[in-house]
C-alpha cells in the first residue's frame, strides 16, 4: 500500500493550497456534525493516511445515485473522487471501457485484497440466474459476489441497493434483491434514498476515511448521523402540522401560504432522511420546501405503500385495493347491519316465546 | 373479608352473606306474592372486584378517546385558522390526547395484569382461554348457537360466557397488547433514537421495516378494536335483557344476579 499517496499529497499535487485544504477540513467536520476540535484530526488523517481504494459497481439502477454524488457541494465530489478515495473501478465514471475496465476491476481486487471498499449502486436480480442484468457478459450478481468476497466493507448506495426500490416493487418480476440479502458476511452500510443526498454520500465516505471505521449505524444499518430522524422532525412546516393547518387541495389558498402537506400524502412523518436539514443542490431546497410532499424514497418498499398523495396506505389483498379506513368502515357497517338484523330477530324470538309461554299458562 | 376468604368461597353457591331480601318490599307494598317468590329465588355472586370495575371503565374511556383521536390523526379535521400557527395547537392537542390516553391505558392494563395475580378467580379469566378443555369448546359452540337462535334458552354463567371470553381474550388481551406495542413503537419515532421508548419498542420498527407500514398495522388494529367495541356493547345490552343473569349492573356493582333458580 506504500505506493498510494496520502490525500494531502494528492491535493497539493493538484495545486490546492494548504489554506484551501484546511478550509475543506473545517467544512467536512461541519458536514459530519463534528466540533472544531475535529478539524486538526481530519487534517492529520488526510496528511498521513493513504487513500482508500474503492470499487463502485452498478446493478439494476437508473444511475441517479451517481448523478447525485457528482453534485456534492461539501465536500465537492471532485475532491472526494480525486483526492480522498482512489476510485479504481466505476464503469460510469472511469475513462477505460470494455476489457480494459474489467481488467482494472480484477487488478484492484487482487492488489488490495481485504482493504478496499465496495460501493454498490443498484441491486442484483436473481430470477433466471440473474440474466436480467448483465455486466461484461456475466450476470451482475456474479460480479457483486466476486467483488464482495475480499471487500473490507460494503456501501449500499440508494434505495435500490438498500431496499430494492422500483424494480423490487410488487410483483418484482426479476426478483431484484437488495445487497444485504445477497451478501450476508460483510459489514454493510445502507445509504438509502432515490437518490441519496449528495452530501450524505460524500459525508459517509469522508467519515470512513477520516476515522478509519464505519459510522454508527441504526437498527436498519443506516448511518445515524443522517438517518436518525424523520423529515417530519426537522420540517420547517411542522408548526402548521401542530396547529392543524393543512393544504387541502393542490394550489389552494393554504398551499400558497405554505401550510403542512400532511393531507396531500406527505410521507415526511414516516421517512428517515436528512432532507429537511441538509437539503439538496447545495442546500437550495427540498421537496416539501418546493411545495410537494415527501414521497418517502429512502424507506423500505416505498413503491408499495399506496399512492404518494394519500396518508393511508393502499392494502392489496385478494386483488381488491382498499385503505385501512375503507376496510374498517365496511366492516363496521357490516357489523352494524348485522346487529340491527340480530336485534330484530331477537325481538321476534322473544315475542314468540312470550306468546308461547302465555299459551302454555292458559293450558295449565 | 380478606383475599383468602373471597377466593375460597365456592362460586356456585349463593352468597350466604347476602341479606335477606323482601323486608322493604313487604313494608312498602306493591309486591305481589309471585314477586316475592321470585325475589327469594335469586342469588347474587360477587364477581368483579372494585379494581376490575375501575379498570373496565377507565379502559372504556381511554379506548373511546384513542379511537376518536386516532382516526383524526390519520384523517385530520379541516384546516382551521383560529390564530397564527404559533398560537394555534389544534392538531397538537389531538395528538396529545391520543398519547396521554395511550399512556393511561397502558398503565391501567399493567395494573390489571397485576390484579390478575392478587384478585379473585374471575380477575384471571381475561388472560387465558382454556383451549385444552373439551368442555370449553362445547360450551362455546352452545353459546354461538344461542346467538344464532338455534338454542331456546342460554345457560347461566357467573363469569364471562365462553364466546365472550374468547372475544375478550382475542381483542383485549392480545389486541390491546398489539396496539400498545405498535403504539409505543410509533411514539418512539417522535421521542427519538436512544430514548426510553426507542430502546424498549424501537425493535418493532426494525421488524416491520417501514414506518408507513407500521402506521397501517396500528390503524387496522384500531378498526379491530372498534368492531369489538360495537359487538361488546350490543352483546352486553342484549344479554342484560335476554340472558338469565345480570350484565351491565354487574360491571357497576360487581354483583352477578340471576333471574331464575334453575341449576342449568
Amino acid at each position: 500500500m506504500a505506493e498510494i499517496e496520502t490525500f494531502y499529497e494528492v491535493m497539493r499535487r493538484q495545486g490546492i493550497t494548504r489554506r484551501s485544504f484546511m478550509k475543506y477540513c473545517s467544512l467536512t467536520a461541519a458536514a459530519l456534525g463534528l466540533g472544531p476540535a475535529f478539524v486538526p484530526k481530519i487534517a492529520h488523517a488526510m496528511e498521513t493516511k493513504p487513500r482508500t481504494p474503492v470499487i463502485w459497481v452498478h446493478g439494476l439502477e437508473c444511475t441517479c445515485c451517481s448523478e447525485s454524488f457528482i453534485r456534492s457541494a461539501h465536500p465537492l465530489a471532485k475532491d472526494v473522487v480525486l483526492s480522498m478515495i482512489s476510485l479504481d473501478y466505476d464503469d460510469t465514471l472511469m475513462a477505460a471501457a470494455g476489457h480494459a475496465a474489467e481488467a482494472a476491476l480484477e487488478d484492484t481486487i487482487e492488489k488490495y485484497k481485504g482493504n478496499y471498499i465496495l460501493a454498490v449502486e443498484g441491486n442484483p436480480p436473481l430470477n433466471e440466474d440473474g440474466m436480467f442484468c448483465i455486466i461484461g457478459g456475466k450476470p451482475f450478481v456474479e460480479q457483486l459476489r466476486h467483488a464482495a468476497e475480499h471487500a473490507k466493507a460494503i456501501i449500499s448506495w440508494g434505495a435500490c441497493a438498500s431496499y430494492g426500490c422500483v424494480q423490487a416493487a410488487a410483483p418484482n418480476p426479476t426478483r431484484a434483491t437488495p445487497v444485504h440479502k445477497v451478501i450476508t458476511d460483510k459489514p454493510i452500510i445502507k445509504v438509502p434514498g432515490c437518490p441519496p443526498i449528495a452530501e450524505v454520500m460524500t459525508g459517509v465516505i469522508t467519515y470512513m476515511l477520516t476515522f478509519d471505521r464505519m459510522p454508527d449505524l441504526d437498527r436498519q444499518g443506516r448511518p445515524k448521523m443522517f438517518y436518525s430522524q424523520r423529515i417530519h422532525d426537522k420540517c420547517y412546516r411542522r408548526p402548521h402540522f401542530d396547529a392543524g393547518q393543512f393544504v387541502e387541495n393542490w394550489d389552494d389558498e393554504y398551499a400558497r401560504k405554505g401550510y403542512c402537506l400532511y393531507k396531500m400524502g406527505c410521507k415526511g412523518p414516516t421517512t428517515y432522511n436528512a432532507c429537511s436539514t441538509v437539503r439538496w443542490n447545495e442546500g437550495v431546497s427540498f421537496p416539501i420546501q418546493s411545495g410537494h410532499g415527501c414521497i418517502g424514497c429512502s424507506e423500505d418498499g416505498f413503491w408499495d405503500q399506496g399512492s404518494f398523495y394519500d396518508r393511508l396506505t393502499t392494502i392489496k389483498q385478494f386483488g381488491i385495493e382498499a385503505t385501512a379506513d375503507q376496510i374498517g368502515f365496511t366492516a363496521a357497517g357490516a357489523v352494524g347491519a348485522g346487529i340491527v338484523a340480530h336485534v330484530a330477530a331477537s325481538a321476534l324470538k322473544r315475542a314468540q316465546k312470550k306468546s308461547q309461554d302465555a299459551a302454555k299458562k292458559e293450558e295449565v | 373479608m380478606n383475599v383468602e376468604d373471597r377466593t375460597s368461597i365456592p362460586i356456585h353457591i349463593p352468597n350466604p352473606e347476602a341479606p335477606t331480601p323482601l323486608e322493604a318490599a313487604r313494608l312498602t307494598g306493591g309486591a305481589r306474592a309471585e314477586d316475592i317468590e321470585s325475589l327469594q329465588l335469586r342469588a347474587a355472586v360477587y364477581v368483579y372486584e372494585m379494581p376490575v370495575r375501575i379498570w373496565h371503565w377507565v379502559n372504556a374511556l381511554a379506548i373511546t378517546i384513542l379511537i376518536v383521536t386516532g382516526y383524526l390523526i390519520a384523517s385530520p379535521p379541516p384546516t382551521m385558522e383560529i390564530a397564527e400557527a404559533t398560537d394555534q395547537f389544534v392538531f397538537g392537542y389531538i395528538r396529545f390526547a391520543h398519547f396521554a390516553s395511550g399512556m393511561v391505558l397502558t398503565v391501567a392494563f399493567l395494573g390489571r395484569i397485576y390484579f390478575a395475580f392478587v384478585g379473585n378467580r374471575h380477575a384471571r379469566q381475561l388472560f387465558y382461554i382454556p383451549v385444552w378443555r373439551k368442555r370449553w369448546w362445547k360450551e362455546m359452540i352452545f353459546e354461538a348457537r344461542w346467538y344464532a337462535f338455534l338454542e331456546k334458552e342460554p345457560k347461566k354463567y357467573i363469569g364471562h360466557n365462553p364466546l365472550a371470553h374468547f372475544a375478550m381474550f382475542t381483542f383485549i388481551t392480545l389486541g390491546m397488547t398489539f396496539m400498545i406495542v405498535t403504539g409505543f413503537a410509533l411514539y418512539a419515532e417522535g421521542a427519538g433514537q436512544g430514548s426510553f421508548y426507542d430502546s424498549w419498542f424501537g425493535w418493532v420498527l426494525g421488524l416491520v421495516g417501514n414506518s408507513q407500514r407500521l402506521h397501517t398495522l396500528h390503524h387496522l388494529g384500531m378498526w379491530a378494536i372498534t368492531l369489538f367495541a360495537i359487538f361488546h356493547i350490543y352483546a352486553a345490552i342484549r344479554e342484560d335483557i335476554m340472558s338469565r343473569q345480570s350484565m351491565i349492573t354487574t360491571m357497576i356493582s360487581g354483583w352477578r344476579t340471576f333471574k331464575d333458580n334453575r341449576v342449568e
